[in-house]
């Protein structure tokens, strides 16, 4: 199949690169910068629709997975690229006679912040979805699954909290805030979640590519985990076990971390600082409620089974560095 | 006021209501007036198509069909249910007319004619729509197949006032002012559920009811209650009250115990009438049981079934085969053989003030015919039960045998459930007499349980026995009357009333008796007491040893040692609890003691399961010892047992070893599906994880008053569900995973518990561990609570250890668990205090894991 991979330089991207390749697939990848990931590059922005005409001219398949991904920012800057971008490579894989489209979303575009417990892939809400990252995902992914139909298959996978070698989205935070000591738990750590090692992530994304036209997948949203929830004190300390540093130890009570979130984002936003605040409410919240998911249904309908292990998925973090 | 109304359909958006269902309907009344009743009828728009039954539904006062609507929703397609609102009630017409109990039979009939309703017919009624419907179905007997009754009454019971609400509703100036002028009689009723009734649900009752005029009928409802027995409509209800005693089909009688109106004593009056019926008592459930109780609707529609079947009384052919079965000898036989060949030997002895009171065959055989005589004198009648609240001892054994001996049935309960489970349990069994220790007596005079025939203290039994002397001794019962009405243990929901007959106990007997090989030269430690009152029936000698009967743990080396000597045991039974007491003080018993203890050749663990090591400990000190762990529970027992020797040789497994089922026992498993339920048909194949079946000859007849309990046990016929889950290995041996309720149910199938926490009690840092599910059925996580001796490093906050502890007991469980938690202690049950209260666990767990949100 000739896929067109939007967004191919991040974790995630890189290894969907890799995964579809692999198996076959002519994959051309569209991003603002080189993927150096060894598929057809085409250097271009999604939410210009010429130079997402252009790349998919000839396309049989497309994989969204280009967005603005933040705690903090504008929203216009969020509405831009995750809502007006989907929208644009939407149009132009309709126009190009694209038969697939797998959009990769995220488990927070159904997140009202309520602890998620084996919880089913609810419906996104972009009015209840929390902050303005989920809130743009959220409309891109109703964009989307709304756009399926007899000419197109669609299908969103929400793979949650990716992770593996290379990763400085989760991992590289962690192990730089352990290594200065200043990596906390809030209550214990004792809350269950969801991780995904990253081939896991990819190797879904390609099932979802292949059976992307069955009634069971087509116009639905999956998400996409280990199926192996631990508390977040398990994981991070396998993080920084992997990375040779210290485990966190200190445990703060939730109220004061949310405090010390609060103080944080005001002291940014006043300073007038555009990098990330070093603890934000939202990553308080994320770090002391469960989030982990009924996977079922994913693995029924993608026929498809996580084949890296956390166990052996932290060996290879371990490996690595 | 009195004005008439024509009928009217119901007004739409009431919930749980289909509009659909509506349909008004025009008959001609006895007086050949055209009259309009509204009904409830899920073939409304299709009358004519052939279905299976029709389920004929008769609502009560002050309610409407409205009542029936679960029922409606619920039934299958080839089952057509109509639900009537009676003339003045509901939506059907306001008459403006007085319609007695005998009209509203006719009215019925004119309705039911122009319905044109044909047989098989099943009525279902509540409250005073009982015995409008019981006379309609006098009236044509021979289209009906079955009856189902909802908290109503057709009689009132001799002796016994009109409960207080009706006879204050009834006083002429209260009852306009209560029933007609105000809602208070509606809402009243209403407030008659024992569950909060949503607001939309309770205005929807009383919607047909808005103004006083169209509530008249409620109150001439109340007034042709016949209280009195010159009242007009006394003399028709006392036709049906009698006619129902001809009915030959099958009765379910359906019964919220907390209904301060229709209280048990007028169930206990329609089963006498209608010996045939099956009862289900819901706990908790009181005048609307169909709002109450949420499995009514669907173990009505479960029994409708069965009557369609012509299987309402399941398992009758194999009943009758039973009862063929001749072989067996009645419970005293034994007493009587050895009080002829041996008199003078001891049968019985028990520690009284420092001293033994010794009690022998001739002794014992006598006070028990003498009882058995006196208690008939005092109007304990074949078939009656009697409530004994009396400590295990020499008064319990005669009482018992001399229930026995008349055919009157035993209802015994436990000390252990305290005094609310002895209430709720008598009050479910509700036995005729009582024979009771001061304290029990209390119990009975505080009017918290009925007792409507004999109440007699332990104090009085020898002036019973001297009565008895000069009374003849009444006929002995057969095989098939009860006997016993014993309660599980209440660990697991409410202590649920299992009855037994005489045949199933005489099996269990005569399975002890050859397993065991307990013959004359036997006597038997009964240090889990209440086995003192099997000795008489196995014709062996018994012993209490001195104990605190209440703390098993108090029992000493010494006083078992002791106790052995006073009949020179062999075989001990005893608790969980009773080993460690007697293990915890061995150190201190004599080399006399010990001698003594060699002569014991059997000894048991009996309540609960027992542990290994305190088996390995009554091993060593038992020098001659056999030392054996029943399996069984209330509802039969033994099924298996094992010795320790067996269990060593066995190692590790799925579970605990409880070892092969005994002779004449079959076992069997129901697999377990990925979400808990064991809905599998019974196989027998080694490896199937599923819900442990037991058949046998000595199981229970059933559960007391719990119809729908026991249709569920015995859904396969002639086998008892335990509600155990394990697993049969190639030898046949049984394992014992945990209960089903318990089964971990994870995305990759059911885990049972027990062989984890085995597995982590390995460790020699795991003091106890209890598994349990987190997350939804069907895809819940494994993880292990655990009481736990480590360093404050290896701790992570209070509740989580640390990765390398987490990976040594994930290796050692082999199961992927996703989190190991901390627990100063576990929660654990009041009456064994050994089973780990799993619900309080779980629940912490999930609370714990799910951090904040």
């Amino acid at each position: 199949m000739r896929v067109l991979v939007t967004g191919g330089r991040g974790l995630l991207g890189s290894a969907v690169v890799r995964e579809l390749a692999s198996r076959g697939h002519e994959v051309t990848a569209l991003q603002r910068n080189p993927s150096l990931s060894g598929a057809v590059d085409r250097c271009g922005d999604i939410t210009d629709p010429a130079a997402v005409a252009g790349a998919m001219q000839g396309q049989q398949a497309v994989v969204h997975m280009a967005a603005k991904v933040a705690v903090v920012g504008a929203w216009e800057q969020f509405e831009h690229v995750n809502v007006t971008g989907t929208r644009i490579v939407l149009d132009a894989a309709r126009a190009a006679g694209v038969r697939r489209f797998v959009h990769v979303s995220s488990p927070s575009v159904a997140h009202a912040g309520h602890a998620l417990v084996g919880a089913p892939a609810g419906a996104a809400d972009p009015d209840r979805a929390r902050g303005p990252y989920a809130r743009s995902k959220a409309m891109a992914e109703l964009l989307v699954l709304a756009a399926d139909g007899p000419d197109l298959a669609v299908t969103a996978l929400r793979p949650h909290l990716v992770w593996g070698p290379g990763d400085t989205q989760l991992v590289d935070p962690i192990v730089e805030r352990a290594r200065a000591g200043r990596l906390v738990l809030i209550d214990s750590g004792s809350a269950l979640i969801d991780t995904t090692y990253i081939d896991n992530a990819a190797s879904a994304v390609a099932a979802a590519l292949d059976r992307c036209d069955h009634p069971d997948v087509r116009g639905r949203a999956f998400v996409v985990s280990n199926g192996e929830p631990r508390t977040v004190a398990e994981v991070l300390s396998r993080i920084t076990r992997a990375a040779g540093v210290p485990p966190p130890r200190r445990s703060i009570p939730f109220p004061v971390a949310m405090a010390a979130g609060a103080v944080a984002e005001r002291a940014w936003e006043v300073a007038g600082r555009q990098e990330v605040p070093p603890l934000t409410r939202f990553l308080v919240e994320q770090l002391s409620t469960a989030h982990w998911f009924d996977q079922r249904q994913t693995r029924r309908a993608l026929d498809w089974r996580p084949h890296v292990s956390l166990a052996e998925g932290f060996a290879r973090l371990a490996a690595q560095s | 006021m009195v004005t008439s109304a024509p009928a009217s359909l119901p007004p739409s958006g009431l919930p749980g209501l289909d509009p659909a269902w509506s349909r008004l309907v025009t008959a001609r009344d006895a007086d050949d007036v055209p009259r309009t009743w509204h009904v409830l009828d899920t073939h409304a728009s299709s009358p004519a198509e052939a279905v299976r039954a029709t389920v004929l539904c008769v609502h009560g006062n002050p309610t409407w069909s409205y009542l029936w609507r679960r029922l409606l929703a619920e039934a299958p397609p080839d089952l057509r249910v109509v639900a009537v609102d009676h003339l003045d009630m509901g939506w059907s017409e306001r008459t403006g007319t007085v319609r007695p109990l005998a009209r509203r039979v006719e009215d019925l009939r004119s309705l039911t004619d122009a319905l044109g309703l044909a047989g098989p017919i099943i009525v279902v009624a509540h409250d005073w729509g009982g015995p409008i419907s019981l006379g309609w179905i006098l009236q044509r007997p021979d289209d009906v197949i079955g009856v189902c009754l909802l908290n109503t009454a057709v009689h009132q019971p001799p002796a016994s006032a009109a409960p207080a609400v009706i006879r204050a509703a009834r006083w002429a100036p209260l009852r306009r002012a209560v029933t007609v002028d105000t809602t208070a009689f509606i809402r009243g009723t209403r407030a008659l559920s024992g569950r909060r009734m949503p607001r939309e649900v309770a205005a929807a009752y009383r919607a047909p009811y808005g103004d006083a005029a169209r509530r008249w009928a409620v109150g001439e409802f109340v007034a042709d209650i016949p209280l009195e027995p010159d009242h007009a409509s006394a003399d028709t209800l006392t036709a049906i009250a009698e006619g129902i005693r001809g009915l030959r089909v099958p009765v379910l009688l359906l019964w919220g115990p907390g209904d301060p109106v229709f209280s048990d004593r007028y169930l206990h009056d329609l089963e006498h009438r209608l010996p045939q019926a099956q009862v289900h008592r819901y706990l908790g459930a009181r005048h609307l049981v169909i709002e109450d109780a949420p499995a009514l609707v669907p173990d009505l529609l479960t029994w409708v079934q069965d009557v369609l079947a012509g299987d309402a009384e399941r398992g009758g052919a194999e009943r009758a085969a039973a009862r063929a079965d001749k072989s067996s000898e009645p419970l005293w036989s034994s007493l009587e053989e050895r009080a002829r060949r041996a008199p003078d030997a001891v049968a019985l002895a028990e520690p009284q003030a420092g001293d033994w009171r010794q009690v022998t065959w001739g002794q014992m055989d006598r006070v028990v015919r003498d009882l058995a005589a006196g208690l008939a004198g005092r109007g304990v009648r074949r078939g009656d039960r009697v409530s004994v609240l009396i400590t295990p001892g020499a008064d319990l054994v005669a009482v018992v045998y001399a229930c026995w001996r008349i055919g009157a049935s035993v209802v015994v309960t436990d000390s252990g459930l305290g005094r609310r489970g002895i209430v709720r349990a008598l009050r479910s069994a509700a036995p005729e007499h009582l024979v009771a220790i001061p304290r029990g007596m209390v119990l009975a005079r505080s009017r918290a349980v009925r007792i409507p025939g004999a109440c007699i203290a332990t104090s009085e039994l020898a002036t019973v026995a001297a009565e008895g002397r000069a009374l003849r001794m009444p006929e002995p019962p057969t095989p098939d009357d009860e006997a016993l009405v014993a309660f599980t243990s209440g660990s697991t929901g409410p202590a649920k009333g299992v009855v037994y007959t005489h045949r199933q106990v005489q099996s269990t007997r005569d399975l002890l008796r050859e397993h065991y090989g307990l013959g004359e030269s036997d006597a038997l430690v009964a240090a889990f007491a209440p086995w003192a009152v099997l000795g008489p029936a196995l014709g062996i000698a018994s012993v209490i040893p001195e104990m605190d009967l209440l703390r098993p743990d108090t029992l000493t080396a010494h006083a078992v040692a002791e106790a052995v000597q006073q009949v020179g045991a062999t075989v001990m039974w005893a608790s969980p609890a009773a080993f460690r007491g007697i293990l915890g003080s061995a150190a201190q018993a004599t080399d006399a003691d010990v001698q003594a203890l060699a002569g014991l050749r059997l000894v048991m663990g009996a309540g609960a399961p027992v542990d290994a090591s305190l088996l390995h400990g009554m091993a060593r000190l038992c020098a001659n010892a056999e030392v054996r762990t029943p399996y069984g529970m209330t509802e039969v027992l033994p099924v298996c047992d094992v010795t320790v020797a067996g269990i060593d040789a066995a190692g590790p497994g799925p579970g605990v070893l409880v070892g092969n089922p005994l002779p004449g026992v079959e076992v069997a498993i129901s697999a377990v599906d990925d979400d808990g339920v064991a809905s599998a048909p019974l196989t027998t194949s080694p490896g199937v994880l599923g819900e442990v079946a037991v058949r046998a000859r000595h199981r229970k007849e059933r559960y007391d008053r719990l119809w729908a309990t026991e249709r569920a046990s015995s859904r396969d016929r002639g086998w008892h569900r335990t509600g155990d889950v394990g697993q049969l290995d190639e030898l046949g041996r049984l394992w014992i995973g945990g209960r089903l309720a318990h089964v971990v149910t994870t995305a990759d199938g059911p885990v049972a518990p027990v062989a984890i926490e085995q597995a982590a009690q390995r460790l020699p840092w795991i003091r106890q561990a209890a598994c349990v599910g987190v997350g939804p059925r069907g895809t819940q996580v494994p993880v292990l609570v655990c009481v736990a001796d480590i360093a404050d490093d290896a701790r992570v906050g209070q509740q989580l250890v640390d990765l390398d502890l987490l990976d040594e007991l994930r290796g050692t469980c082999g199961v992927e668990l996703a989190a190991v938690l901390l627990r100063s202690d576990l929660p654990v049950d009041i009456r064994h205090r050994s089973k780990i209260d799993r619900s309080a666990v779980s629940a912490w767990a999930e609370t714990m894991l799910a951090g904040r949100g």
